[in-house]
């Protein structure tokens, strides 16, 4: 136990069994303190399961896991003091008001009444929501609860925080907010356990990453070691003219392969193209006189991961919401759905 | 490239970064709060919702005043021969009914918290286990009062007088609130237990609506065919009214109080835990 001292979390062979479905299987975890790790699925692959019994909310039926040095069955107490949780629903009463909800939380975990009235006032403040702390929270955008949601979080800053899909329906701008917040909780030495369908998200915000899939963990590495194994995103290229098309599939074949036609006859794609041989390719359409309406050059997204490393595509649909919420995932989610 | 709606507005984060980082930082781990503290602090949120939701009240408040009126106006003369004298049968039995069944919403808003996420953040704190449920019973416990307020001024409005006055009164309300609180426990069981705050009013009410009928609330047992009177005796609710009826008028019989105060304790004995052990998984 002392040996691994470093380590915020470390599980082993946990598993969970709902009636006749194992919804985590097995899934062995490292994490680093002081570090965001990343949980990229799709929904139903295991991720909020995994959680919910990392944070002592459900028991696992098999395996065992540290949390903090803490037996998370045998010492769930000892965890719970240490941990704070922002669940898939937004964790936050929403028949009360920011502040209150603060309050509460402040009360809850020992602060004296005039330490935590203090306290939301200052967490309201340094997330942007001073002036809606009067407001009940279930007239807040869903940017501004994730926002309440993850301040409850610190309200006693915890030694690790677990975040499940923390931007899953926001929009970009909120999102990013979201990220520059959980930046600044890893800069002051918070670890993060951070569930997310998206690519792009763990992609920017973890250092390492454990992709799940049916319970299990299928890959483990860095975002990058993770991406190098699934190549690079498609180019994406829409034309002025859908008659041309025919001459660009034939020049983005030879230039890239990989070339599915869209559904929309003027838009076509190639997979697996690397930034370099992608401008390379516009290039040459443009000197072979195909008029490019526009272009863009996407990262791969969670399907293409889940493709890469399954063989399968990622089961569970995002709803329209989430994939409102990042559209490039969109574009190439649709271009593919489209190209089958 | 395409256009990208994310980076035109990275400069414009609502969110303070600065601040956000200095109230990171900036909190110490106080000692956990004690189980009586957190309990408060959940019967303070339960007052909340009353006061932000006020609607809420009309369910404990108007339905007591129609059941008053319509039992003392319109069954009155035809049980007791004028409803003045049935009034002063009634007007006890009445504050019992109409408190128990405030009760059944006890388990029916603990259904309703448990679809929301934040029950997950309670149930992730180092707080007492019991102390959720424990709060939002303290704070429905002030509900129970109103509705045995309401009751209770209503009849003095209509013309009952108790006859041990405001005392009598009160500790009737008191005793009747009593039972509640170790009734609820019951239905909070079984909101944990149902799948939806629907299906826990139905059994609710299917269950605490007979026991409730076959009561003396509304008539004197004397008058029931043998094996019926037998039940209704032995009925904790009849005994609850008998105890409230004598409070009130100031002749209590004290094995009634005890029986109704045991009977209390024991529902809170058996229910409690199990209240507390659904919870607790989820």
């Amino acid at each position: 136990m002392t040996s691994h001292s470093n380590l915020a979390i470390e599980a082993n062979g946990l598993v969970k069994t709902f009636g006749d479905t194992r919804a985590v299987d097995g899934v062995d975890l490292a994490v680093r303190r002081g570090s965001v790790y990343g949980v990229l699925g799709p929904n139903g692959a295991g991720k909020t399961t995994t959680i919910r019994m990392l944070a002592t909310l459900i028991r696992p039926d098999s395996g065992s896991a540290q949390v903090l040095g803490h037996d998370i069955v045998a010492e769930a107490d000892a965890v719970r003091a240490k941990v704070s949780l922002t669940g898939q629903l937004a964790s936050v009463d929403e028949d009360l008001t920011g502040r209150e909800n603060l309050i509460l939380l402040g009360r809850l975990l020992g602060l004296k009444r005039g330490a935590a009235k203090e306290r939301a006032s200052e967490l309201l403040e340094a997330f942007g929501l001073a002036e809606s702390g009067g407001k009940l929270v279930k007239n807040y955008s869903g940017g501004m609860r994730r926002r309440l949601d993850i301040a409850a979080s610190i309200v006693v800053t915890p030694e690790l925080m677990f975040l499940d899909e923390p931007t899953t329906g926001l929009d970009p701008r909120s999102r990013n907010q979201v990220w520059e917040i959980i930046r600044a909780l890893v800069a002051e030495g918070t670890t993060i356990l951070l569930c997310t369908q998206y690519l792009e998200e763990a992609d920017q915000l973890a250092e390492g990453i454990a992709v799940i899939d049916r319970g299990k963990v299928i890959a483990e590495g860095t975002p990058s070691q993770l991406k190098a194994s699934v190549g690079s995103g498609a180019l994406h290229v829409r034309l002025l003219d859908p008659q041309q098309r025919p001459q660009a599939e034939q020049l983005l074949d030879r230039e890239l392969g990989g070339v599915t036609l869209d559904a929309d006859p003027a838009a076509l794609s190639a997979a697996g193209a690397d930034p370099d041989r992608a401008a390379i390719a516009v290039a040459e359409l443009s000197r072979a006189g195909v008029r490019i309406g526009d272009f863009s050059l996407g990262q791969p997204s969670l399907d293409e991961v889940f493709l890469a490393l399954t063989g399968h595509a990622a089961e569970a649909a995002p709803t329209d919401d989430d994939a409102n919420a990042l559209p490039t995932q969109r574009e190439i989610r649709t271009d593919k759905e489209q190209a089958s | 490239m395409s256009l990208n709606p994310t980076t035109a507005l990275d400069s414009t984060t609502a969110t303070d970064l600065d601040a956000v980082r200095k109230a990171i930082s900036s909190t110490a781990r106080p000692p956990t709060a004690s189980p009586l503290s957190s309990a408060l602090t959940f019967g303070w949120r339960g007052m909340l919702k009353v006061k932000h939701v006020p609607e809420q009240l009309l369910d404990v408040t108007i339905t007591p005043v129609m059941f008053v009126l319509m039992f003392t106006y319109l069954f009155g003369g035809a049980i007791a021969g004028s409803t003045g004298e049935y009034l002063d049968y009634i007007l006890p039995g009445i504050l019992v009914m109409s408190v128990l069944f405030t009760t059944v919403y006890s388990g029916v808003a603990l259904n309703t918290d448990l679809t929301k996420g934040v029950v997950d953040r309670f149930r992730s704190l180092p707080i007492w286990r019991p102390s959720p449920l424990l709060g939002s019973l303290l704070g429905d416990t002030v509900r129970y009062l109103i509705a045995g307020t309401v009751i209770i001024v209503l009849g003095v409005a209509l013309g009952y007088r108790p006859g041990a006055g405001v005392v009598g009164a009160v500790a009737a309300l008191g005793l009747v609130v009593i039972f509640s609180f170790g009734l609820s426990w019951v239905f909070t069981t079984l909101g944990l237990l149902l799948r939806s705050p629907s299906a826990v009013m139905n059994a609710g009410f299917m269950g605490i609506f007979p026991l409730t009928f076959l009561s003396n609330v509304f008539v004197d047992p004397a008058t029931l065919p043998g094996p019926l009177e037998a039940f209704v005796d032995v009925n904790p609710i009849s005994i609850l009214a008998d105890a409230s009826r004598g409070l009130m008028e100031g002749n209590v019989d004290g094995s009634d109080v005890a029986i109704v105060l045991a009977v209390a304790a024991a529902l809170t004995a058996v229910f409690a835990p199990m209240t507390t052990r659904l919870y607790r998984k989820g």
